[in-house]
């Protein structure tokens, strides 16, 4: 039986607002690698993508009866809404926080902020107009990059080595954007444990960094969330505490505890700090209370530092465990060795794309992250990034075996069509929360 | 009645899956006694056997999902479920061997060759991509033999892009299918049914602007559907009883999609055979049944009864 033929109507785009967007909206697309990822979060798949800290390593029934409490007995205030600027106690607390990276600051030069995610997108609201051009490390990370993009900015990547960002290099691209007319906003820089190349700005290269920007007039944005992880030595000094007017600092609970909390904070020269105050009231009205009280609370009464040592140490030997897998099952590929954070960032055998062979490694249950996500226009193929911080070292062993076996099998394809260029370009990704 | 939807599963397709598991499942919801949406983990067995399942419909999409392993599986625990059987299913994936089925039913499918990887190896990779430029000229579609939601195709138009399409095919699976690239009209026919009684649904014409891949697919924008499609009376008999043909000659079951171009001939060229078709916000069957003007929970509940009332696949 056959339906009659009905008369045909108008098409559809499936979307009755597509022809309403922004331009920049319409570059916001559930990409083949995002879908990919979906598989990650099966148990079966080891996933060195994540960018997840270890949880489990927290006193959960501890900070449960916490939150007890505070909903019991300050609920009114917990579930209510606050200040915009953040909880003054909390602030107090952050200074405390900060001072082990050499940072003086007042209570009132703290925003605190929906994560620090928030505060990059409000450091970029209030900077960036389109076209601006924002000079960032190559790789850089994928998060910032995704709210760089959101507002049309004009990233130009500059390269790091083993001792973090070049500062030659940094000087001539910034001679050279002046000299093509190019306004330049502002440095985003991760100088610790640097996500995703795991690399440390020296200490002696800090400075030098923070003349270059000064001499061109140029902002530095210093996001820190992991600069209290390292794993064989006391923190170096913050950027910010060596230019407190020329370095707005980024700071985050998120690695160092709990992201779940979603609370971060941003230090800024006065001016700048009022305005991204109005920006976060803008934006979201005020940070969570609850939360706040959640962090302030654990802050005061939890050994936070004895906590962030035992990550330390639990990072430390995930690492190990990563490093020697890789040794042992792709000797082939090279890689850095971070002495502190979550991140390895690997140089594929040549020929490799990590983005293209990213099914066949779901396929052997093993996800990673494709060095494309930290280049602003996609490049960068050549290299992954591998977090060891959320599996167990044996589930990391695994999961690097696996990789290997993924490569062995990339590098047959590889040897018999030659190099053919890699995943086709123009294709920005837009990775899940979760890799972060 | 518990109706059981399966959705995720392990492969490459696992998000399309979740999506349109989801979708089915909110659509039932309020209409059978009880639905519940099951991933394919060590939870599936016993919740088949002791969960009081009384049909199943598994909406993976993939290996396992379409290559007729999970039928098996429904099949050896003896549960009644919503769609083709694990042999007709087993037929359909494999790409090369349905175009063979079809083909000897006379049914047009574009010039197609199947090559594993190691041939590529074993002869020259050169050689061969030479071959099938001079066998079927340019543009020719480049996808993997088994799979689906448009994961690992390319569309190739110039000589120096065979290669990476090749190796972008292989990360997907094993064997490349390079076929022909059809110019015509692009049309979805869904079929609903089984045997004399299916019904071809009203097509659903895709127009793409740029290459059909999966951001195409799966974004609203790049794509314009017409639902019903563009066809003259003579173009829809055709693609209707084309649709119907390879439904009953693949001995598909309850609910099919066969993907076809209506070519500058006349004639309708099979492009796909789909024995779970995606039922996303963005798919092409729930399209089709809108523009027939049926009421798609209902339709999703007569498929769920009908499944039910017919029982388990005995043992062949």
């Amino acid at each position: 039986m056959t339906e009659p033929t009905p008369t045909p109507r108008e098409g559809t785009r499936l979307d009755p607002w597509y022809g309403s967007y922004a331009q920049r909206a319409h570059q916001m697309r559930a990409s083949e690698i995002r879908a990919l990822f979906a598989v990650a979060s099966r148990p079966e798949v080891v996933s060195l993508a994540g960018g997840m800290p270890f949880i489990g390593g927290l006193p959960l029934e501890e900070l449960g009866e916490m939150t007890r409490r505070i909903i019991v007995e300050q609920g009114e205030v917990a579930l209510q809404y606050g200040s915009g600027q953040g909880d003054e106690s909390l602030r107090e607390k952050i200074l405390d926080v900060m001072a082990l990276e050499g940072i003086q600051a007042h209570p009132d030069d703290v925003v605190v902020t929906t994560g620090s995610q928030q505060a990059l997108d409000l450091v970029t609201t209030v900077f960036i107009d389109p076209g601006d051009v924002i000079v960032a490390e190559a790789p850089s990370y994928v998060g910032a990059l995704g709210v760089f993009r959101a507002h049309e900015a004009d990233v130009v990547h500059v390269p790091m080595d083993a001792e973090g960002l070049i500062p030659e290099a940094l000087e001539q691209t910034l001679a050279r954007l002046k000299a093509a007319g190019k306004r330049v906003k502002f440095l985003y820089t991760v100088p610790n444990f640097h996500n995703p190349g795991g690399v440390t700005l020296t200490l002696e290269r800090r400075p030098r960094i923070l003349e270059i920007c000064a001499s061109y007039g140029v902002l530095v944005l210093e996001d820190n969330p992991y600069g209290l992880l390292g794993f064989d030595r006391d923190p170096l000094p913050a950027m910010r505490s060596m230019s407190p007017e020329g370095v707005i600092y980024l700071g985050s609970f998120s690695k160092t505890f709990a992201p779940g909390y979603r609370v971060g904070w941003a230090v800024a020269p006065h001016a700048v700090r009022e305005k991204l105050v109005l920006a976060s009231e803008a934006a979201i009205l005020s940070p969570s209370n609850a939360s706040q009280m959640a962090i302030a609370t654990y802050l005061e009464h939890f050994d936070w530092q004895g906590q962030i040592k035992k990550f330390q140490v639990q990072y430390r030997e995930r690492r190990d465990a990563m490093i020697s897998s890789l040794g042992e099952h792709i000797p082939e590929a090279s890689w850095n060795v971070p002495d502190g954070g979550f991140y390895v960032w690997v140089k594929l055998p040549e020929g490799l794309d990590a983005k293209s062979m990213l099914p066949r490694a779901v396929t052997a249950r093993v996800a990673y992250v494709a060095g494309s996500a930290f280049y602003i226009d996609g490049s960068g193929t050549d290299h992954m990034r591998l977090s060891y911080c959320f599996p167990t070292p044996d589930r990391i062993r695994e999961g690097v075996r696996r990789l290997a076996t993924v490569v062995d099998s990339e590098l047959e394809t590889v040897r018999i069509f030659g190099n053919p260029g890699g995943a086709r370009e123009g294709t920005v990704d837009f990775p899940a929360p979760d890799i972060f | 009645m518990h109706a059981m939807i399966l959705a995720g599963g392990l492969s490459h397709e696992r998000d399309v899956s979740i999506r349109s598991g989801r979708r089915v499942h909110d659509a039932l919801r309020g209409s059978l006694d009880r639905v519940s949406l099951q991933d394919v983990d060590t939870e599936l067995i016993p919740s088949l056997r002791f969960g009081g399942v009384d049909v199943v419909w598994p909406l993976l999409h993939g290996a396992s999902g379409e290559d007729g392993s999970l039928q098996a599986l429904l099949e050896l625990v003896g549960v009644p479920y919503v769609g083709t059987t694990s042999k007709s299913a087993r037929v359909a994936w494999n790409k090369a061997v349905a175009k063979a089925v079809l083909g000897r039913s006379g049914i047009s499918t574009p010039d197609y060759v199947t090559l594993p990887q190691s041939l590529f190896r074993e002869v020259g990779a050169e050689h061969v991509l030479d071959l099938i430029v001079a066998r079927f000229e340019l543009p020719v579609v480049v996808k993997p033999a088994r799979g689906g939601s448009a994961l690992g195709i390319s569309v190739v138009h110039k000589r120096e892009d065979l290669a990476r399409a090749m190796v972008h095919c292989f990360a997907y699976g094993d064997t490349a299918l390079v076929e022909r690239a059809v110019e015509g009209i692009e049309v979805a026919m869904s079929v609903l049914g089984t045997g004399d009684d299916a019904r071809a649904l009203p097509g659903v014409e895709v127009v793409v602007d740029g290459e059909y891949d999966y951001d195409a697919r799966y974004n609203p924008g790049r794509c314009e559907y017409f639902a019903p499609a563009r066809l003259t009376d003579e173009q829809s008999r055709i693609a209707s009883e084309t649709a119907l043909l390879v439904h009953r000659t693949m001995d598909l079951r309850d609910v099919s999609r066969v993907d076809m171009i209506l070519d500058s001939e006349g004639r309708a060229q099979v492009i796909d055979i789909n024995v779970a078709p995606g039922m996303t916000e963005t798919s092409l069957l729930p399209q089709a049944a809108e523009a027939a003007g049926l009421d798609l929970p209902t339709v999703y509940r007569e498929l769920v009864e009908t499944a039910a009332a017919r029982g388990p696949v005995t043992a062949t």
